[in-house]
């Protein structure tokens, strides 16, 4: 087995987590769905950091968790508002915008 | 530190037992997040895939992100998300009903495409001998990793320091919710409840002869089921027991029938002794149901 198993693992986890975000309307599924694409991003550069010797793939995943942590506290918090006034979470229901 | 990887780029055996077992396992619960019905049900999922992750990352000499793995998503931004689900409500499942008209099926279509772009260029590209990370972990990794980010990018950890604080304030600003009624304490819900004569409390559910779970209805003096004893979340799930069940019931003994029989006129006949119930309510079968009757007939 070499290190391209990994990657790959990594971009089936991504095309699935894009899929969901495309066919689910269930806004905080939605929302795992950009997860797991994070999280098959993160595997992707601790298999290239492997790869290549350097650390400087994990620190950029180590990033991206951080950057991710505060994306999710933000997004749940516009959910959270969004289904206080719309009182519902789906993704279809936000059409105020629409002509 | 043992080098976990051969001369020639390769990983060890254990490492790729390791890998096929956990690879399946986290693709399956992929899965589940694209088909669980439930929003619960694929949180769960996800935390499955999240921590085959961070099994992976030790596996993958990185120590240290496989504990921020565990501690930061499956411990803190997963149960953030099952908070926001309870807050969202009981009832948050997926509808199923397509406001763009084939919009499943060419999301399916484009997610598949994404797949095999994917797979095909990464799992061809040539990338030589994987060097290890025997060299650069010298020190044990988190010593490594210190080294790196203090030493190579101080600005990005200043930069993400200011961007977490800007989101915790964010969330609190999105959330905060102004009280436009005053509070309601217990003294105003108490003198509130003098005044409406119902000095006694609220009725509870399931006081009642023959059941005494939460999902069926208290009866009033009356014999008509009180829908307000039973909890609003239970009524919302439709787990509610049947209210006009329960008050048949009871005209069905009262009329000297079995409770759960429907009152047919060739069943009633066919009872034994069913004349006899009001009477002596002694019988050990139906003496809830005797019960029942003298309750209501006392009031």
């Amino acid at each position: 087995m070499t290190l391209t198993h990994y990657v790959v693992l990594a971009a089936i986890l991504f095309s699935i987590g894009a899929t969901t975000v495309l066919v689910r309307r269930n806004a905080i599924i939605v929302f795992m769905g950009v997860e797991l694409m994070l999280n098959a991003t993160n595997l992707a550069l601790v298999t290239f950091s492997r790869m290549h010797g350097n650390l400087t793939g994990q620190v950029l995943a180590f990033f991206v968790m951080t950057v991710a942590a505060a994306e999710v506290v933000i997004g749940l918090a516009i959910i959270i508002s969004i289904f206080r006034t719309r009182r519902s979470a789906s993704v279809d229901d936000v059409n105020l915008l629409k002509g | 530190m043992i080098a976990s990887l051969t001369s020639a780029g390769q990983t060890t055996t254990g490492e790729a037992i390791l890998f096929w077992i956990l690879a399946i396992v986290m693709v399956l619960a992929a899965f589940g997040l694209l088909f669980a019905r439930k929003a619960v049900h694929a949180a769960l999922s996800l935390v499955v895939v999240m921590i085959g992750l961070a099994f992976m990352y030790v596996a993958q000499d990185a120590p240290f992100l496989g504990v921020v793995q565990v501690v930061v998503y499956t411990g803190a931004i997963m149960m953030l998300f099952l908070f926001v689900l309870m807050l969202v409500g009981v009832d948050a499942s997926d509808s199923l009903t397509e406001t763009l008209r084939g919009q499943r099926w060419i999301a399916v279509v484009g997610g598949l495409g994404l797949l095999v772009v994917l797979v095909g260029v990464v799992g061809r590209a040539h990338y030589g001998a994987a060097t290890g990370l025997t060299d650069a972990n010298a020190d044990s990794n988190p010593v490594a990793l210190a080294r790196v980010v203090f030493g190579d990018y101080p600005f990005a950890l200043e930069v993400v320091g200011a961007l977490l604080i800007t989101a915790a304030v964010g969330a609190i600003t999105l959330t905060h919710r102004r009280r436009l009624s005053p509070r309601v304490t217990q003294r105003d819900r108490s003198e509130a409840r003098v005044l409406d004569g119902t000095i006694a409390g609220k009725p509870v559910p399931g006081v009642y002869a023959r059941h005494n779970a939460m999902d069926v209805p208290a009866l009033g003096p009356d014999g008509q089921p009180i829908d307000a004893s039973v909890s609003r979340v239970l009524r919302v799930r439709g787990q509610e027991a049947d209210a006009e069940e329960y008050a048949a019931r009871i005209d069905r003994v009262l009329a000297g029938d079995w409770a759960n029989a429907p009152a047919t006129g060739v069943e009633a006949a066919a009872l034994p002794g069913a004349s006899s119930i009001e009477e002596s309510g002694q019988t050990a079968e139906i003496a809830d149901e005797g019960a029942v009757a003298a309750a209501k007939e006392q009031s």
